[in-house]
């Protein structure tokens, strides 16, 4: 074994050179010049102020807002992460029901299975920035009604923020929830 | 078709067809033939072989080869130990995070170059830039250290006599620059044209649109996300791993990581039919492992898009399917698909939270982990199914009542005790191993480790033990992890589980290979076909069955009848 330290060392100092000094900073380089915001993760301006990151989920918890999904970090994006909550776990079980309630009774009309799952369970990052167009629309009443304007228009507005599967073919449609809320702002 | 399922048979297939030109090339590299990366990566490796002192053209025996990976590995593990407890005062720490205590150093750095990266930190909070940037270093070299020890074995089983299977330096260099390295760089820049990160700057804060504000955590994840792929290690820059919209922000990006995780493993076993000359094995070895792959990934994608049947009693709409721990922009399908992608392939990188999984697709992850050669981490795969092999061939023999032969060469008592050895190792860490944990709980009720009651909560140590015994990194991370019991236990775990089943069977090979090599006949025992094929699945599925079900069966098994 002592024959292969010296030699194991200097090889580990080369690839050091190579994979934490080269790769990185030539990676560092390509984004500054590809990546949205020069790699610095893409922003989200309005009202003359950033208001977000546009991957990031935030937190939207009043009513003249649409929902974002329950977050077991509180959208908290310094420290990510999701409930681990087992599927059979009791109490668990309990916050989905409670989850249940408390958005019917914010959104007095709609019937417990007009609500998507989605809306009621924690996501694995507690960043989630995304509603399907369901757990959207299922949303849609309340905002009518409390920003007094005409629901067509609010149904109008999720359909024009649905983005579909990717090349029309692969994966889920989805709803940015922060381009949603800041087009409603703007009506 | 729903555009779900599509787009996993999209992530399938793209990845077959992209794995076979790639086990074309990596057959030639091991083979040193002539490749398109000569011109550039030649000269570079010349210059660090100079640099350190190696000729890499010295053959060494399998003992030579098991020393030399042994000391590097050392070397890395010291090292690392040492980044990792003093991050507090070294350079690139805009964040200002605390360097690690000792026994969650001594845990994470064995973790990282044991290519497993079971993670008892959170990436935001734990670590710097710096040490972030060092566990990237690990991602290439501990993945390049299971593809050098799988070229020994491809070396080892060529038709001829010998005890000197080709230099591992030269192998370890290789499978970094011109596999690793390349690669890397192509999912990189997907990844930061899609807006995943790569900055050195700290934490953002900012106003969120309804007035609250909050800090944000950045930093050079791009090139960490890529590499944390291809080489099958799975550590995720944050603590939420590919769940994470930074590491893994849309659909394409979920497709670009799971190809970049599957590719390497799938190409290996193309390499080893190409280089060998004997694509019919290969094809033989690619058929079994798809079909315990297909046999797991099914029914996850049936239970995650059927979702939680004690949350349909609630009578809500379930047609996103069970969506606790995962994100709506992958949808329930891709995300069952990657729980058992991840955790065959020993990557551990994980686009949804495996502890809130139904019973049943826990088990599958867990099968998929104790089996853990259906495809198999960077190398190591392969390693771990030659032992199944090299079972099957003697069971076989015995049926038939003949010296049982592998590619040539005998297969005595020997080679058999090493196979069984390194099999029965895998029951004896993880279940004892658990055992010991569960033992501790009931002695210590008080212990805050588990986030779930009952069946549940069980589960959650079986699942930790096993991902460090089988280097995977995934976690029911509702386990509270991240102190001295576990830390040292599953350190460990992560030792014997990694370099007993690399030493294993490089013993083997090198011992086959020195072994006169018997031309085929009439009388030898055909390998490359469907009915070995079959005999090895039986092998891997009784051996599985007979070693983990009273586990399984007081785990996830129980937890389904209960609901």
């Amino acid at each position: 074994m002592k024959q292969h330290i010296l030699p194991a060392t200097l090889l580990t100092l080369c690839c050091l050179v190579l994979f934490n000094i080269i790769y990185p900073l030539a990676m560092y380089g390509v984004g500054l010049l590809i990546g949205p915001n020069n790699g610095k993760g893409e922003i989200v301006a309005a009202r003359g102020r950033t208001v977000g990151y546009a991957r990031l989920g935030q937190s939207f918890t009043e009513d003249r807002y649409f929902w974002s999904r329950p977050s077991a970090v509180g959208y908290n994006a310094v420290g990510s992460a999701g409930s681990n909550k087992g599927p059979s776990n009791p109490d668990y079980l309990k916050t989905v029901q409670e989850r249940i309630d408390t958005f019917i009774a914010h959104n007095p009309g709609i019937r417990a299975d007009q609500v998507p799952s989605e809306l009621v369970t924690a996501s694995g990052s507690g960043l989630d920035p995304d509603l399907s167009p369901q757990a959207a629309r299922v949303q849609a009443a309340r905002i009518a009604r409390v920003r007094q304007i005409d629901p067509a228009r609010v149904e109008q507005l999720i359909k024009a923020h649905t983005k579909g599967p990717l090349l029309g073919l692969f994966g889920p449609t989805t709803v940015n929830v922060l381009e949603l809320n800041l087009a409603l702002d703007a009506l | 078709m729903s555009t779900e399922l599509s787009g996993i048979l999209a992530a399938f297939f793209i990845t077959l067809a992209m794995a076979w030109p790639l086990g074309r090339y990596i057959a030639r590299i091991y083979s040193g033939e002539r490749t398109w990366t000569d011109p550039v990566l030649g000269p570079l490796e010349k210059l660090f072989f100079r640099i350190s002192r190696i000729d890499a053209s010295q053959e060494m025996t399998w003992q030579e080869h098991m020393k030399a990976m042994l000391t590097i590995n050392l070397v890395w593990l010291l090292a690392t130990v040492f980044v990792l407890m003093n991050m507090a005062w070294l350079p690139l720490n805009p964040d200002g995070n605390p360097s690690m205590s000792a026994d969650l150093a001594f845990n994470t750095a064995i973790s990282f170059v044991v290519n497993c990266n079971l993670q008892h930190y959170s990436g935001e909070s734990g670590l710097s830039y710096l040490g972030q940037i060092w566990l990237m270093f690990l991602h290439f070299v501990s993945a390049g250290t299971g593809m050098a020890a799988a070229a020994v074995l491809f070396n080892a089983l060529r038709e001829r006599q010998s005890t000197t299977l080709g230099n591992f330096y030269d192998y370890f260099l290789k499978s970094c620059t011109r596999i690793l390295l390349p690669i890397s760089v192509v999912t990189t820049l997907l990844l930061l044209a899609e807006g995943t990160p790569m900055t050195f700057e700290g934490k953002d804060s900012i106003v969120t649109l309804q007035g609250d504000t909050v800090q944000v955590s950045r930093g050079p994840v791009a090139a960490f996300v890529a590499i944390k792929h291809v080489g099958t290690n799975g550590g995720g820059f944050f603590g939420a791993n590919s769940t994470h919209p930074l590491e893994n922000p849309t659909y394409f990006t979920s497709l670009v990581e799971m190809v970049a995780q599957f590719i390497v493993p799938l190409a290996m076993v193309f390499a080893f039919g190409f280089y060998l000359k004997r694509r019919r094995l290969g094809a033989m070895v690619l058929g079994v492992m798809t079909v315990g792959f297909l046999l797991l990934v099914i029914p996850n994608i049936v239970f995650e898009m059927n979702g939680n049947p004690t949350i349909s009693t609630m009578g809500i709409d379930q047609s996103s399917g069970a969506m606790e721990g995962k994100e709506v922009r992958l949808g329930s399908g891709l995300s069952a698909y990657w729980s058992i992608l991840t955790t065959v392939i020993s990557t551990g990188s994980v686009g949804a939270m495996h502890d809130s999984t139904m019973p049943l697709s826990g088990m599958n992850e867990l099968l998929a982990m104790m089996v853990n050669g259906l495809y198999g981490g960077c190398g190591v795969g392969l390693l771990n199914f030659f032992i199944y092999v090299i079972i099957a061939v003697f069971i076989a023999g015995l049926m038939v009542g003949r010296t049982p032969e592998f590619l040539g060469k005998k297969v005595e008592a020997r080679e058999v005790k090493i196979a069984m050895f390194t099999t029965l190792l895998s029951p004896l860490l993880i279940m004892g191993g658990t055992a010991l944990a569960a033992w501790t709980l009931v002695q210590h009720p008080d212990l805050p480790w588990l986030n779930n009651p009952g069946f549940h909560g069980f589960s959650e140590m079986l699942y930790e033990m096993t991902s460090a015994n089988a280097n995977n990194g995934s976690g029911f991370e509702g386990l509270g992890d991240n102190n001295p019991f576990w830390n040292i236990s599953t350190g460990f775990v992560l030792l014997l589980g990694r370099f007993i089943p690399i030493i294993g069977p490089i013993a083997i090979a090198g011992l086959l290979a020195g072994k006169k090599y018997i031309p085929e006949s009439t009388g030898t025992l055909k390998v490359d076909t469907l009915t070995f094929g079959i005999m090895i699945f039986s092998v891997i599925a009784i051996l599985t069955a007979l070693s983990y079900f009273p586990a399984l069966a007081l785990g996830p098994i129980a937890e389904y009848f209960s609901m």
